[in-house]
């Protein structure tokens, strides 16, 4: 329906907007590819020349790396299974008539508004403080030794910390897709003799097979990059190092741009061969 | 078996009774209609009947049994859902079986049973498709192919033709009521439309606010209507209804003539008038005739062609055997 002159104009005038994310994607990118193949020690020399793909062995070969890696797929996927899992239950009871619904469903979406640096701050101080946090006031109840959360058991507990915040996430779009199921579609399986367990199995779950394969892809890249939460709590220590992480220290506690950057671009073809993969096995999904 | 019995069933929905006290035999093997306009509680009714709303007061008794506590699943009827309620992420075989699946039928079982039920409805070329690659006549029969598999006491049809286009609902309104006449099992059938109910039905209940105003055969309800609800509400086009002097001379307070009931001439007659619209179908002419101290034209129906245009002047004449009387109540003067 566009005319030559309207569709023109609406170039014209996206330009600014595809220019700066343009700018805001490629200069950060080239600057990453840049310092990778140069020697560079900000407080040691500054630019000490071109290395070639010196950074890019050293970073593999470094024994914090492999770990890295493993660390990085076990938060994801922890954090997958369970904001998943509880997100479906959630968005199941949400969906029931209930009385002060609106104010239960905000309550249920508050984490998401909290920033991640301050959540884990306050999972850390609040609940897994093995003197004051609630979590050791609990055992203590019951006559237990506090568990002491973040040396104890470290990747399940920022796998905790992280779930906590994407829930909210994941029950929202999973409750907005539980409520476009036609009811009848329900009714008709009541009648066709299908107990409730059933009924999720059947006809519940594979609708919302689109929408938790949304979840899945949209979290994942967002899980790759977690940061905030690992830097407030046990800044790395206990097998909590990251490939996020584990660049950060390169960079700035290690003082080598070369070497943190050369680790960067294997973060982008991780980040890569991850959303491949996923794309390859649940994409099939959003086709249909 | 299929015989239903509704004992003083009421439904309220909060402080709002949609179904007032109301008693209802469907024999075995009946073809039942429930016909009334939108809102009017038929689909509510069919709904308590099929268990998936609960009762108020009142009971429900299925063959004999009272199965008002008794769960959708175990009353024994099948029902086909207006919107069809396929499962769209199921082959139409699985969709068909599922009942059977859920009864825990074996494999075996299950395919020799679809197999036969897509053979009755035409269905075996698509089993293997998913209801979305279907049009909405075959949809259709696979919502019946997956009621017809759990060989039902009874089948509930929710305004299962609402959403075909005119032609298509022609042909399932005839496959209907061929495998009504092939299974002979009870339906009962909801609809707004009163050319389903006279065409499908062995016994018609015409409902309004959630109140039954007439139960009867077809033409029964055709013939002698209970009062002027029912006469206006059964019958295309829909009957005249006349009141003033035209009705003081019948001795009533309201007549009402159907179309085919009335003769049109244009040099004598009872009621003279001034066509308006005539609508020329070929085997029928539709006038509508404005005649004097009557609000809403007259509508005549006549066979074959008539030579008249609008703006003529005509003359009306009612078969005084078929005027149908209504007092103050509306109720028919017999």
């Amino acid at each position: 329906m566009a005319t030559q002159h309207s569709r023109s104009a609406a170039r014209i005038m996206m330009a600014p907007a595809v220019v700066l994310l343009l700018g805001w994607m490629l200069i950060p990118l080239t600057m990453t590819l840049y310092f990778s193949f140069k020697k560079f020690l900000p407080l040691r020399g500054g630019d000490l020349g071109w290395v070639g793909f010196d950074n890019y062995v050293r970073f593999v070969s470094s024994s914090a790396f492999w770990p890295s890696v493993q660390t990085t797929l076990i938060i994801v996927g922890g954090v997958l299974v369970i904001t998943v899992m509880l997100g479906v239950l959630l968005a199941i009871l949400l969906d029931q008539p209930l009385w002060g619904q609106g104010i239960v469903r905000i309550l249920v979406i508050a984490p998401f508004f909290v920033m991640p640096t301050v959540s884990a701050l306050v999972w850390k101080n609040m609940f897994m403080d093995p003197v004051n946090g609630l979590f050791a006031h609990l055992w203590k109840f019951f006559g237990a030794q506090p568990v002491e959360w973040l040396s104890d058991a470290p990747l399940f507990s920022i796998i905790l910390i992280v779930s906590w915040q994407w829930l909210p996430f994941a029950t929202l779009i999973l409750l907005t897709a539980i409520q476009s199921l036609d009811s009848e579609q329900l009714e008709a399986s009541e009648m066709d003799g299908a107990p409730p367990l059933a009924r999720f199995g059947f006809i519940i779950l594979p609708h919302l097979s689109r929408a938790i394969t949304i979840v899945v892809l949209i979290q994942t890249i967002f899980l790759l990059a977690v940061f905030a939460e690992i830097f407030v709590t046990t800044q790395g220590s206990f097998g909590t190092r990251t490939l996020t992480y584990l660049i950060f220290q390169r960079v700035l506690e290690s003082q080598n741009v070369g070497l943190g950057s050369a680790g960067g671009v294997y973060a982008i073809i991780l980040a890569n061969i991850v959303a491949i993969f996923l794309m390859r096995i649940v994409g099939k999904n959003l086709d249909s | 078996m299929g015989q239903i019995t509704l004992n003083q069933i009421t439904k309220s929905f909060g402080d709002v009774q949609v179904i007032p006290p109301l008693d209802l035999r469907i024999d075995d093997g009946e073809f039942v209609v429930f016909v009334g306009p939108s809102g009017c509680g038929k689909s509510t009714l069919l709904r308590l009947i099929a268990g998936l709303e609960d009762v108020t007061s009142g009971d429900i008794t299925i063959d004999g049994r009272n199965a008002t506590e008794v769960p959708p699943a175990k009353r024994g009827l099948a029902m086909v859902f207006q919107s069809y309620a396929l499962y769209p992420h199921m082959s139409v075989r699985k969709n068909i079986a599922f009942p059977l699946r859920m009864a825990g039928l074996d494999k075996e079982a299950q395919n020799a049973k679809v197999d036969a039920a897509a053979k009755v409805l035409n269905l075996t070329d698509y089993l293997d498709r998913r209801p979305g690659q279907l049009s909405g006549g075959q949809r259709q029969r696979v919502a019946i192919g997956r009621a017809i598999v759990r060989e039902p006491a009874a089948f509930l049809f929710d305004e299962p033709l609402s959403n075909l286009d005119a032609a298509l609902r022609v042909n399932m309104r005839l496959e209907i009521s061929e495998l009504h006449q092939t299974l002979k099992t009870t339906m009962i059938y909801v609809t707004h439309d009163q050319v389903e109910a006279m065409t499908m039905a062995d016994k018609i209940v015409v409902l309004q606010a959630g109140l039954i105003e007439q139960v009867g055969s077809p033409l029964d309800l055709y013939h002698t209507p209970r009062n002027k609800f029912v006469a206006g509400f059964i019958g295309s086009p829909k009957m005249n209804f006349l009141t003033g002097q035209y009705a003081a001379g019948y001795d009533a307070t309201t007549i009402g003539v159907r179309p085919e009931h009335i003769s049109v001439s244009s040099s004598e007659g009872t009621w003279s008038g001034r066509v308006g619209v005539s609508e020329h179908l070929g085997s029928d002419t539709f006038l509508y005739v404005d005649i004097d101290g009557v609000d809403e034209p007259i509508t005549v129906r006549s066979t074959g062609e008539i030579g008249v245009r609008h703006g003529d002047n005509v003359y009306l004449t009612p078969d005084a055997s078929k005027i149908h009387r209504f007092d103050k109540q509306d109720l028919r003067i017999p």
